[in-house]
């Protein structure tokens, strides 16, 4: 009885992450609509991308209705995703904004995500090929660095 | 005309420097890597030239903490182990700020060699600068040098860091195995997800 109640509390715990392939990311850099996608690349280990989550989460919140996708690309393991990845996305409240790289072989999808990339976490693109935008970030943003990048591309839009 | 042009050289030199604490991948494929001389775990300093019996080396930038690093220690462990006999050694460097990472000073390092037993020399390039000048930018993150310490491959060591029994492609030995047969390397520059290198705060 008590196994039963701890697996329905699990499975009432237990969210459901979208995992992608490199396809997924052609199709958000060709996506032919008036939309910003804010893809970053992160991992629950990774101390730099922990500590800017936040204003991605805050970035969500405020330009949502300006039509600004916020995805969360985590990279970590597999193996991960239950033990570390899971509670990580509970913890920090970003159901919903998170999918899962599946793709093995990074060398497959680093390039298509920006050549400038050389595959260091965290990374973020900033794209909307609608209206000719396409920047990387290599880099961990401070402050509101991630804000101000994004209303530099995306004003009077 | 003279004043104009030795600002014009400033300035370009200026800009040249800037770009380069920026530019990533400072050395290419093709390009000569000059030699260093860092600490190894064993507190004995050491330069490629240095190294005995080395026909080429298997650069890593690689450190204590990232997991990715974890993921091929004991990949690394076992390239050394096969390419060192036939020419080609592993020479491990860890990049990372202590401050910014204190599971990666040498002190650490010292541990985790000797708790790792580990059979290639563990240098530390405490100001950076091996790191900058080779334009590594992430841990693990590979050069493969020949024996004029020419860039022979950069990136990847194999297509899976997570489950080694499942490696389909071993990027790193191909090309190892390309330079001993005395054969192109057919893939000269792979992408791979790493911690990126901390670097010191300035």
């Amino acid at each position: 009885m008590l196994l039963f109640c701890f697996l329905v509390l699990q499975n009432l715990h237990a969210q459901h992450i979208p995992s992608i392939k490199a396809a997924q990311l052609t199709e958000w850099k060709n996506a032919e609509n008036d939309t910003l996608y804010v893809i970053n690349f992160w991992a629950s280990w990774c101390a730099p991308c922990v500590a800017e989550i936040p204003s991605f989460l805050a970035l969500h919140q405020k330009y949502a209705p300006q039509k600004v996708k916020v995805i969360l690309v985590d990279c970590d393991f597999n193996r991960d995703l239950e033990t570390k990845v899971k509670p990580f996305i509970r913890q920090k409240n970003i159901e919903g904004l998170v999918v899962h790289m599946a793709e093995k072989d990074p060398n497959t999808w680093v390039d298509l995500v920006s050549t400038e990339w050389s595959g260091a976490l965290p990374g973020t693109l900033l794209v909307c090929k609608s209206k000719g935008i396409h920047q990387f970030f290599e880099k961990k943003f401070e402050d509101d660095e991630l804000e101000l990048a994004v209303q530099a591309v995306w004003k009077n839009k | 005309m003279k004043k104009v042009f030795a600002l014009l050289t400033v300035v370009f030199a200026a800009l040249t420097l800037s770009f380069q604490t920026i530019a990533p991948e400072a050395y290419g494929v093709g390009d000569k890597a000059a030699d260093f001389n860092l600490k190894n775990v064993d507190g004995k300093n050491v330069s490629l030239a240095g190294i005995p019996n080395a026909k080429g080396y298997i650069v890593v930038f690689t450190c204590n903490h990232c997991p990715y690093a974890q993921a091929y220690e004991q990949r690394i462990i076992d390239l050394h182990k096969k390419y060192a006999p036939l020419g080609y050694p592993v020479v491990a460097i860890n990049p990372n700020d202590k401050v910014a990472q204190p599971d990666d000073s040498f002190e650490k390092m010292q541990e985790r060699a000797k708790d790792k037993a580990y059979p290639f020399v563990y240098l530390y390039d405490e100001s950076q600068e091996v790191a900058h000048a080779f334009g590594a930018t992430r841990t693990p993150h590979v050069y493969l040098l020949d024996n004029t310490k020419t860039v022979r491959y950069i990136g990847a060591i194999d297509d899976d860091s997570e489950n080694p029994e499942k490696v389909k492609v071993k990027y790193l030995e191909n090309a190892v195995d390309a330079l001993l047969q005395g054969k192109p390397v057919e893939v000269t520059s792979t992408r791979a997800i790493g911690c990126s290198i901390k670097w010191t705060k300035k």
